[in-house]
Order: C-alpha cells, then structure tokens, then sequence
C-alpha cells in the first residue's frame, strides 16, 4: 500500500520497472540508466522520510505493512509460549500475552496485535483491547515478579476498546489497574512503541523503566482527528492537531516522556522488516544488559521517581 | 440585576458602590427536573435539587466546607510546574485559556488540595474544580495529587480525592497521559504507609481521570446520578451502533457493576466519610497506642 507523499517515489519506481522490461539494444545502456534512477528514487524516498510532518508519521505509524506485535514475537522471541485468560471473564486477543525468550532470558511478553488481513484484524479486534486484556496483562505481570522474568511490551493500538460491554466491565478500573501493576513489577520493564501508541490503551502497558519508541512511530494522549474534532469543531484540522500535540519520537524524546529512539530503515520500518527487527534487538538487549543489574527495590523506586519527574 | 445597574459602567460603579440587598441570582433552575429552586435553599441544600433529588454541580470550597469538621481547614499550596509545555494552540492558545479560566475562577489550575479533620480524623483532600476548564488534568493538577499524598503521608492522614473531570487535558498532549501513571504513584505512596484512600466520584469522571487515580481506590463512593465511564457515550455509539442502555455510565450503573461501594447522597456524605475513616483508622491507631 502507497502512502499519497510517497507518489514522487512510486513514479520513479514505475518507470524503472518499465525500463527493466525493454529489451536490450546496444545503441542505449538501460542497465546505467536504471541504477541511476534507483540511485534517484533511493535519495528521493530518504528526502521524504526525513521531511515527513506529523501527520504524515500518523500515516506511518498505522501503515498495515509495518510488522505488528506478533511480526517482533516471531523475529526476537524463542521459545514463545502464549498464554490466555484473566481467570475473571474471558480471552482477550487483542492483547498479546506470553513467555518466551529474548536473547536466551526468559522474559513476559506483552503488546497489542493489530492484525494482517481482515480476519486476523477482526480476531485482534483492530488491537483495541478489552477489559479482559488489561486484566491479563496484570496477571502476566504479577507473575514476572513472582519467577522474576523481565517484561518486554510491544505496543501497537489505536486506544482501549470502546464499548457498552467494556464499559460494563470496567475498562477504566482495568487500565488504572494495569498502570499500577506496571509500577509495582519488580523486575525490569521495558515498553516498544512499535507503531500507534494510543492513549490510556498504550499507557496502561507503557508504564516501564525504559520507553522505546521506533522513529516514525506516535504517541499521543488522544488521536489526531479527536483532538481536531474536539478543540478546532472539525475532523479536517487533524494535521493541525497532529503537529500541535508532540506526538513524534523526537517531539517525545525531546520533552523527557521516552527514553531512546529506535531507528527505521529508509522508507520506514514497512520496507525492510529484517532491519528494523535488527535495531529493536540490538537496541533491546543493550537497555536490559543494563536494567538487569539493578536490585528488584531499586527497580521499582527508580521507575516511581522517573514518573514523579516527568512535569516537575 | 436591572436596567439601569447594566447601564452604569463597572468604573463608575465602583465608585459608587453597590450596596447590593438582592443577589443577582435568587432563583436557580434544575438541570435535570426544571424546577424552580429559591437560591439560599438551594445553597443550604449542596446545590441539590429539593424536586427530583439531581445532584448539581457543587463548588469544591462549599464541599470542602461541608466535609471538614466545623467547615475549618487548611489549603495548602500546589508548588508550580512548567506552564504549557508544548506552547499549544488550536482556534486559541492555551496560555489565552489558562488566562481565562484565572480569571472566571480566580484559581491557578483545576485542583484544590486542603487537610483538616472529619470526624476527628485526619484527612487530607484534592478536589478538582470542574469550573476550570472542565476539570481537566494536566502537570498542575497532577502535581496537586501528589502534593496532596505527600502531605497525607507527612501528617499521618488519609488521602481523599475528588474527581469531577473530563479526563486529560488535551492542550499539554503527552505530559497530561503522564499524569495517569504519576496519579498512581501518589496513591502508592499512600498506600505504602497504610494510610485509606477514598475517592468520591462526581460528575463527571471520565477518561484518563477514571482510568488511573480514581478507580483505585480502597474504597469508592460515587454521588447519585454522576457520570463516570472511561469512553465517551457519543465516541461509544459511533462504535457499536447501537443505543446505549438506560442509565448507562451512571453512578446507580457502576455500582450495580461492582465498580464502586455505594452511591451516597452529598447530605449524607460527610457522615459517611467520618464513619468509614474511623473504622479504617481506629484499629491502627489503637493498635500503636498499645505498643506504646
């Protein structure tokens, strides 16, 4: 799927896919003429992507070739064991829960899951999770401290799921929960904004000694279009909006709310997943390499302090 | 007010002095009911109306007034915090709306914070003034929940908070989702020490306010007919397509719900709130007493 910015590039694209079909003739070198233009579209794409507003990072962010939760599980986690359930109502499989092993340490996986094609994104309920996720997760993370297995979050989702169920249910007391047992986890916790960080939805499992956020990745308190909706009366000012409310990486990491940015191949993470699986494992293994020396009280008292901080 | 009172401009007003015997608004309307309510009734009332019951919004110092033994307490002071961190404009800048509200309310931001005593207890209370835009939660009512839990676990008191909100304040972006966590972190604190937390829920608590602070509460006590929901009922039905139940994200609704202890009526609450704080504090207090 093509973004409407990236035309200039696709036009390029086109037309090196037109020439490579030519037959050859000794009278022109196609086969110069052809890596210079890939050379073109490749300086092109990068100019684009370094030039990119915030509401077109929005588009970014949800593209639907980006990897998603289980696209990191599969490249970075051995050994996954998924594992269902609150105990209290039902499965939730908007929320992604599981152990496995990231780099050989056996660690609580965590993160909403998006899906692929229309039934995967029905099953995942578009990664808007449902009370019944929430309350997994605090399960999931009660039981990080109890075998003292690190928790890794791969957050990816538009918000909580608005509905009459969860409301019913109470999606206000499970994220709230959720935050709490973020904070009191007594083992190191680190969170991936892999691609939508959205809201209360994306905090309830962002609350984590180290945020990590992927270069052309949003965080935001609320959608572009809502807050358009809401401040300017009209859903047409999202890029406004967008601009206004700090949502990108650097924005973010910028104002202290994230720790480190996670760099994207040219053209975004869609492009080339190996490469952008290769920086989040690196970019992984060097924060817990230094989270795990810490002490469990040292832990959780460093993460309440960075959470005092921030805004003071 | 009259004619001839909006005539006169506010300068030379001033000058003159206005002895006023009848106040502006001697009668309110229901919001709910309609009806015709005399104002000092409906002062004296908690701004309830005597018809239908409705539970109107109720100015945070009346309530704290109302709450405190013999209506004294202490205010105590938020410490400021980096004013609009994003420098946030939409149709107006936000430091022009910041301004406003100043101005309407005479307040800093949308949260008091007090300590006094209830029922011989003390307490220590953070209310939010919905009168300042819409209550919402920024870095400065944040920082009044966590000077509040500060002050609670410095002086051995319970930690009260009172939300009436829409939820996050939209014009700091991420810097107000950061005060869920931080919200929660000031609830530990008091947790920590086995000091109560009580949250009473007015109208409205909605969104990031429902869903961090205020819905952790060791007990919850909601006022009748107040909204409380984490989603919004319009974003819902956009959602589901569908009507929404009756009563649905009502006070009556979130305690048939499990979600909160009781819907306690405001001339009852400070009864209330002075019995639990004694059932919750008395055995601690006798039990150190003992040791001593």
């Amino acid at each position: 799927m093509a973004l409407d910015f990236e035309k200039p590039v696709l036009e390029l694209e086109q037309k090196i896919a037109e020439l490579s079909k030519v037959e050859k003739t000794e009278d022109i070198n196609i086969d110069s003429e052809v890596m210079q233009m890939r050379v073109k579209a490749d300086k092109l794409l990068e100019q684009i992507y370094t030039k990119m507003t915030p509401q077109q990072k929005v588009q970014v962010a949800r593209h639907p070739e980006r990897p998603h939760c289980y696209d990191y599980i599969k490249a970075l986690i051995t050994d996954f064991t998924p594992l269902a359930g609150d105990r209290l109502f039902a499965q939730d499989d908007a929320m992604v829960s599981g152990i496995g092993r990231f780099e050989g340490q056996a660690c609580v996986i965590l993160g909403q899951e998006k899906g692929s094609d229309t039934e995967t994104r029905i099953k995942h309920n578009f990664g808007m999770a449902r009370p019944e996720g929430y309350r997994k997760a605090q399960r999931l993370m009660k039981m990080a401290s109890q075998f003292k297995l690190p928790i890794l979050t791969f957050v990816d989702t538009s918000g909580a799921y608005p509905g009459v169920g969860a409301e019913e249910r109470g999606q206000s007391e499970a994220i709230a929960k959720s935050i709490e047992s973020c904070l009191r986890a007594e083992v190191p916790f680190i969170s991936t904004i892999i691609g939508e960080g959205g809201s209360g939805g994306a905090i309830a499992v962002a609350t984590a000694d180290r945020v990590l956020m992927l270069q052309h990745a949003i965080y935001s308190v609320i959608s572009p279009e809502g807050c358009a909706s809401i401040l300017w009366r009209s859903g047409e000012f999202a890029g406004e909006a967008a601009k206004a409310l700090k949502i990108t990486a650097r924005d973010l990491k910028e104002l202290g709310i994230i720790d480190d940015i996670i760099a994207e191949p040219v053209g975004g993470a869609q492009r080339n997943h190996p490469a952008i699986f290769q920086n989040v494992r690196e970019s992984l293994s060097k924060h817990l390499a230094e989270l795990m020396q810490k002490d469990a009280d040292t832990l959780k008292k460093e993460r309440r302090q960075k959470y005092l901080q921030i805004t003071r | 007010m009259n004619w001839l009172t909006n005539f006169i401009r506010p300068r030379i007003n001033s000058i003159v002095g206005t002895s006023k015997d009848v106040p502006d608004n001697l009668w309110v309307k229901c919001t709910s009911c309609e009806g015709m309510l005399f104002h000092s009734e409906f002062k004296e009332n908690n701004n309830v109306c005597s018809h239908c019951g409705h539970h109107m919004k109720w100015e945070a110092f009346d309530r704290l007034a109302a709450y405190f033994d013999d209506g004294k307490y202490k205010e105590i002071k938020v410490p400021k915090v980096t004013e609009d961190p994003l420098k946030f404009k939409d149709k107006k800048y936000y430091s022009a709306r910041l301004k406003e509200s100043r101005a309407k309310t005479g307040r800093q931001d949308a949260i008091i914070v007090a300590s006094g005593k209830i029922g011989g207890q003390k307490v220590v209370i953070a209310a939010f003034d919905f009168f300042f835009m819409g209550g919402s939660m920024g870095a400065a009512v944040g920082e009044g929940l966590v000077t509040a839990a500060e002050t609670a676990v410095k002086e051995n008191a319970a930690f009260i908070a009172i939300p009436s909100s829409g939820g996050a304040r939209m014009q700091e972006g991420m810097m107000s989702l950061m005060q869920m966590p931080r919200s929660i972190v000031a609830v530990e604190m008091v947790k920590d020490e086995g000091l109560p937390y009580i949250v009473i829920l007015t109208d409205p608590t909605t969104g990031g306010v429902s869903a961090s602070f205020a819905m952790v509460g060791d007990i919850h006590i909601a006022e009748p007919g107040a909204m409380i929901g984490f989603a919004g009922p319009r974003v819902i039905k956009e959602t589901v397509r569908e009507d929404l139940p009756e009563g649905f994200q009502t006070a009556e609704y979130l305690l048939e719900h499990g979600m909160v202890d009781m819907v306690v009526p405001r001339a009852e609450q400070k009864d209330t709130l002075a019995r639990i704080l004694s059932l919750l504090m008395e055995p601690k207090q006798t039990a150190l007493k003992a040791i001593a």
